[in-house]
């Protein structure tokens, strides 16, 4: 490439630098403040917002805590864990019998199963409630499982699909020859070699669930069954003014998925842009 | 026979997703067409068919139209910023020259998307708080005191305030997807127009905007089916006030069906939004369908 140090350029570039290092701090700053009121008083957040806690101390945290977050915690974890397995096995299963197994339809199944991409979970929420009340579900773990699971298989499925379909037809004549049935084939052979869109899978399953709020908020009530998402709103209601403990709840709530996406930016973007349009 | 017997049993493999999928995600929606003709009192159980009068209903229901209103300056301010702005501001990424520095943006734009809307939506809560806040701070500071608001609080202030926490939350998002279609032109493209003497501003113009134009439409319908089912935000900064002015579909949808137990109404204002992103959603069928962009 051509390049000029022209004055123009200069000027161009320092202008594209303080640009987007401007934008970087409107980033970061709010969720700095964030992190540093979690270690304030109550009445160092009323004084000047731009000043440094006094004393770092992680009481607000362990206050947090001890009022409800960790069982907000420990719900979202039992929820994710639990969904992103039912889920990426359901997704998977489902890929391989589209693209591996002659299934009577297939067109048609395909469609009906990714066709669930199309609709939006605002739109079922009414009659969800009335089927889930009758099922006596409502305001249990099981509900939450049940829809993270549903609504998300069609994208999942359509993730895994799109990546099996590439994988050449030796692989399964091979595993034939070796005289492995359809199960091992899958187990074996298939799984194994979708481990890095699986990982993508798991890893937006993941983030998807642990920041999920319409369902939460409407099929969960009580302290035992609510996620992270509901239970911050929870804690803010509940302890008045007693700021610092709900930004140390929203520090809690925030870092798993940061430290997730920084640990697996390569698969999180690999999914996010094969989901958007492959 | 034996054939057709081990054709059906492959069909065991779909089964538990298909399963799932009809009972929780397409049965309600179609359950939902029916409750939007009844006449539904939560309190005497009684439901009785009432056609389409809660179509009627929310035809004359202001807050309905408002709450419209609202997804669509949403949806508006949503494209500009994270579509046009993300797409622009990838194209300016990408002028970086070291490698590293542009992934290091690109991952801190990306951070606030990471994070639940709940946790973004009660940190913005915080910083539009009129006593606390650092925005109204720092405004009293750079000496513009007289701008100082409650931003939450007012009808005028208030929906845009939470527009504008989501573009903080989104852009990062769109930009790193543009990023990725930026990336997949080819070098020389750039490379051979550079060498013809056209520069970054013809670049962007004549190579990048129409080469990932594809995913500019694709970010554009999923932009705007998100700006349409907006409710967590919502419902966390404001709750839908100061006196609905912030409502959008899917929080007066919450509040009609399961704060006033009209449960007809509710389930009208869903069809309302089935049809408003199914055919966003028939949009992007088309849209991916039709040829790809070829080097």
């Amino acid at each position: 490439m051509v390049t000029r140090l022209s004055f123009l350029g200069v000027i161009a570039r320092v202008f594209m630098w303080a640009f987007l290092l401007a934008l970087a701090v409107v980033v970061l700053y709010p969720l700095l403040w964030m992190t540093l009121n979690g270690f304030k008083t109550n009445a160092e957040l009323f004084g000047d917002p731009f000043a440094l806690p006094l004393d770092w101390s992680f009481d607000n945290y362990a206050k947090a805590w001890n009022r409800g977050v960790s069982d907000y915690l420990t719900t979202s974890v039992l929820v994710t864990v639990t969904s992103t397995v039912a889920t990426v096995f359901v997704s998977a299963w489902a890929a391989y019998g589209l693209t591996r197994v002659d299934v009577p339809m297939n067109r048609t199944l395909t469609a009906a199963i990714l066709g669930g991409l199309m609709l939006a979970p605002t739109v079922a929420l009414v009659p969800l409630v009335k089927l889930f009340q009758s099922m006596g579900l409502y305001n249990t773990f099981w509900a939450l499982l049940i829809l993270y699971t549903a609504f998300r298989i069609p994208f999942t499925t359509f993730l895994i699909r799109a990546y099996m379909i590439d994988l050449p037809r030796e692989v399964d004549e091979a595993a034939e020859m070796d005289g492995a049935g359809r199960w091992t084939a899958f187990w074996r052979v298939i799984l194994p070699m979708c481990k890095p869109i699986l990982t993508s899978t798991v890893l937006l399953h993941i983030l998807f669930t642990w920041n999920e709020y319409l369902f939460a908020m409407i099929f969960t009530s009580g302290s035992g069954v609510q996620t992270l998402p509901v239970g911050l709103t929870s804690l803010m209601s509940k302890h008045g003014t007693d700021y610092p403990v709900v930004f140390a709840g929203m520090v809690i709530a925030a870092l798993p998925v940061v430290l997730l996406f920084f640990l697996g930016q390569r698969y999180i973007v690999k999914g996010l842009a094969d989901g958007i349009g492959k | 026979m034996r054939a057709t017997l081990r054709r059906t049993l492959g069909l065991a493999w779909v089964l538990p997703a298909l399963v799932l999928v009809g009972v929780f995600v397409y049965l309600p929606l179609v359950q939902n067409l029916g409750f939007s003709t009844l006449e539904w009192d939560i309190y005497s159980g009684s439901q009785e068919f009432a056609g389409l009068a809660n179509y009627a209903k929310l035809a004359g229901d202001p807050v309905f139209w408002s709450s419209l209103g609202n997804n669509a300056l949403y949806a508006a301010i949503s494209i500009v910023f994270q579509v046009l702005g993300a797409l622009l501001l990838a194209a300016l990424i990408e002028g970086v020259r070291s490698q590293r520095w542009q992934r290091a943006l690109r991952a801190v734009y990306f951070i606030p998307s990471a994070i639940s809307l709940t946790v973004a939506g009660l940190l913005f809560y915080f910083i539009y708080e009129p006593n606390l806040g650092p925005l109204n701070h720092a405004l009293r500071a750079a000496g513009l005191g007289e701008l100082a608001q409650a931003w939450l609080g007012q009808e005028s202030t208030a929906m845009s305030a939470i527009i504008a926490m989501s573009q903080w939350q989104g852009f990062g998002y769109s930009t790193l997807l543009f990023a990725v279609a930026i990336q997949r032109i080819p070098a020389e493209i750039y490379g051979a127009a550079a060498i013809d003497g056209v520069g970054p501003v013809g670049r962007f113009f004549r190579i990048t905007v129409p080469l990932v134009r594809e995913m500019t439409g694709l970010m554009a319908i999923v932009t705007l089916s998100g700006a349409f089912q907006v409710f967590n935000e919502v419902m966390v900064m404001t709750g839908g006030g100061p006196d609905n002015s912030t409502q959008v579909l899917g929080t007066w949808l919450y509040r009609s069906g399961f704060v006033r137990n009209d449960f007809g109404y509710a389930a009208a204002i869903a069809t309302v939004l089935f049809v408003i992103t199914l055919g966003v959603a028939v949009a992007q069928l088309w849209f991916t369908r039709r040829r790809r962009v070829e080097w």
